[in-house]
């Protein structure tokens, strides 16, 4: 009898091409490697003057996403205005694929979006995979199982070259998340609850495994989104046992197995699940029944409250720090407090179900005026199926922004920004200072939390209007 | 090839804020590059200079003293959030070679490591010395994993025995890893056989 396995483990342990000593860490092997404009020039560079190949074309997948500007109107114009080195930046992500054979989803293909969301949606993403990327939220991936962390560029050229990194083995940590959610409550508040909880460094040096029966009612979308922020806890990756919601997320997705072979798969990914006794070095429970909407107040995701609170006391000088930085004084109520930004948006909530979260807020409703309401989806996709069911119009009439895709206002490095002093409620997974625009104070949140702010002009608990749209439906 | 890093003295510059992320260290808006170099001017951008572009001067960098520093102390947390390597990059060139703390972020380690800005955890008493005596000149030394204080104090700090091997010696891990890539086709090779 082996000793039982946590579900990292197992994905872990098939991984391993060398095993680490003390001397040296594993050669880890990576099913499928993610590449973006950002974080690769510089690795294929290093390949080419180390006269090196990309090792398996065939287990990369290139997107353009952080710089590609996402506004209609610059699409309109041919991306005319697009920043020179953002331009340069894409052009050269073209040749690097080009030359090496890696597959890639470029500015003009129908399949380009922010590329968490596109490795889902292919069927790129499956259970047992390990998945890196040159983005911290990788972590995203986990949601089916897969082990899937954020590398640097320099690992980035390893992985290129070998198709393997070099890592010593992560403690574990299993987050438990019991209770059902309440109305008008979703998975982002959900792991906003929990960064507030364990810390922005309560994971580091481990993976979170999410189990319970809140995660086990959460759609594939929803556990996106909880893994999605895992690395704002600090953790390395996050991960959830792929279940029947995931088999049936997957199949038909065009780079998913077809056939016999999907068969065979599923066959294999039931096995993925943590053993019971399985060891982790740490745990948590968290009893979600009770939890409200959350939204940040201050600069770093684990300063979190719920809609309905006040603005905690400072507990030292990182808090008077970043209350002075969002203008907000401790005591007083976050809702009501006066917006001019929302953005609806990101590989936290840019899916299709994230803009009908929206779409049921903003229907019928009105923007407030002096509030500009961005919404950007996650993926060319999920643009032409939110299309295809009309929720354009509904943020068009509601007097919205409908964007093409991209990262956007998440990172700010595509054009769109918010000026400095301006508050943003953001479904994004970032409040660092100036992540937003230089100067400008984001307030992380659901995209319910973030419609109903639109709506309001401020910081609104979504659920009166979510009650109300129910009363007249 | 990385310089190889044996021992570093110099003065510290003190940054007692905790949880400093990546995008405070280069701001997005400098990633548009596709070179590692000439990053050290946009270090800590925003906290350099105002929106109008003027240093200020209440930011340590800024202050007399600051130059020709190579060992940053931060808080708690360093290096959180966006994976970008821009962020040692930046530090590196702008003179810096290691950053002290009480705990640095997984990703950012990494990246410093693989680059030869050695990230140093200490406990938090030797920290809470170093922060209170900012500019003290002081020693780390990683062939014993000591860092060097005033008056004999001392604290030792733990590195991963492999990347402290190829800093030591200068060494670029890829190429141990490329002479796995047998182990690594035999890999591929059962692999292809169990699908
Ligand atoms: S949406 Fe934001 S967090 Fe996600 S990949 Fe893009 S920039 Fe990074």
């Amino acid at each position: 009898m082996t000793a039982p396995r946590t579900l990292f483990r197992k994905v872990w342990d098939r991984h391993v091409v060398v095993p680490e000593t003390a001397a040296t860490p594993a050669v880890l092997y990576i099913d499928l490697h993610l590449v973006h404009e950002v974080t690769s020039p510089q690795a294929f560079a290093a390949l080419r003057e180390r006269g090196l190949k990309v090792r398996r074309p065939d287990r990369t997948l290139a997107t353009v996403d952080h710089s590609v500007p996402t506004a209609e109107a610059s699409w309109a114009s041919g991306l005319g205005e697009m920043d020179h080195a953002a331009r340069y930046q894409v052009r050269t992500l073209g040749e690097n694929c080009g030359r090496s054979g890696v597959r890639l989803f470029g500015v003009n293909s129908a399949r380009r979006g922010i590329v968490h969301v596109i490795g889902p949606e292919q069927g790129a993403t499956q259970p047992g995979m390990t998945i890196v990327c040159g983005d911290s939220h990788t972590t995203t991936h986990g949601a089916f199982g897969a082990l899937a962390f954020g590398i640097g560029t320099t690992e980035v050229g390893h992985v290129l070259a070998t198709q393997c990194l070099l890592q010593r083995l992560p403690r574990t940590l299993l987050v438990e998340l019991e209770g059902r959610l309440g109305p008008g409550v979703t998975a982002k508040d959900v792991i906003l609850g929990v960064i507030g909880r364990i810390g922005v460094d309560g994971g580091t040096g481990h993976v979170i495994e999410f189990r319970g029966e809140a995660v086990s009612a959460m759609s594939m979308e929803e556990r996106m989104t909880l893994c999605n922020m895992a690395i704002e806890a600090g953790a390395r990756a996050g991960m959830v046992a792929p279940d029947e919601t995931t088999f049936e997320y997957l199949a038909g997705r065009p780079m998913a197995p077809q056939g016999e072979a999907w068969e065979r798969a599923v066959v294999e990914w039931r096995e993925l699940n943590s053993d019971p006794g399985a060891e982790y070095d740490r745990s948590v429970t968290i009893d979600v029944g009770a939890l409200e909407p959350q939204v940040t107040w201050g600069t770093d995701p684990g300063m979190v409250m719920p809609v309905s609170g006040r603005i905690p006391a400072p507990a030292g000088a990182g808090h008077r720090k970043a209350l002075d930085y969002m203008g907000l004084s401790a005591g007083a109520a976050i809702a009501g407090q006066p917006v001019q930004v929302v953005f609806i948006g990101s590989c936290t909530n840019s899916r299709l179900s994230d803009l009908r979260a929206a779409a049921a807020v903003l229907r019928g409703r009105r923007v407030a005026p002096g509030v500009r309401a961005m919404i950007v989806p996650g993926s060319q996709q999920v643009r032409a199926a939110a299309e295809a069911e009309g929720l354009d119009r509904v943020f068009r009439d509601a007097g919205a922004e409908w964007h093409q895709s991209g990262c956007s206002l998440c990172i700010a490095m595509n054009g769109d920004r918010a000026a400095a002093g301006q508050y943003v409620v953001s479904t994004s997974n970032r409040n660092f200072e100036g992540r937003q625009g230089q100067g400008a104070r984001t307030l992380l949140a659901s995209p319910l939390t973030a419609a109903a702010s639109a709506i309001t002009g401020k910081v609104a608990d979504p659920r009166p209007l979510l009650e109300e749209g129910r009363r007249i439906a | 090839m990385i310089e190889p890093f044996t021992v570093l003295s110099s003065r510290t510059v003190v940054l007692p804020v905790d949880n400093i992320d990546t995008d405070q260290i280069i701001p997005a808006r400098f990633l548009t590059t596709t070179q590692r170099d000439g990053l050290g001017r946009h270090l800590f951008a925003d906290w350099r200079r105002d929106a109008a572009n003027r240093p200020r001067e209440d930011f340590v960098l800024n202050r007399p003293g600051a130059e020709g520093a190579r060992i940053l102390v931060a808080g708690r947390n360093f290096g959180c959030g966006s994976s970008r390597e821009h962020a040692p990059w930046a530090l590196l060139d702008y003179g810096f070679r290691a950053v002290i703390s009480t705990e640095i972020a997984d990703i950012f380690r990494s990246n410093a490591l693989r680059n030869g800005l050695l990230p140093v955890v200490i406990d938090a008493d030797s920290h809470a010395w170093l922060l209170a005596h900012p500019g003290a000149e002081i020693g780390i030394d990683l062939r014993d994993c000591t860092v060097r204080m005033a008056a004999g104090r001392e604290a030792g700090f733990e590195v991963e025995p492999f990347a402290r091997h190829c800093l030591l010696n200068g060494i670029d891990p890829l190429g141990w890893l490329l002479s796995q890539v047998p182990a690594i086709q035999a890999y591929e090779d059962r692999a292809a056989c169990r699908a």
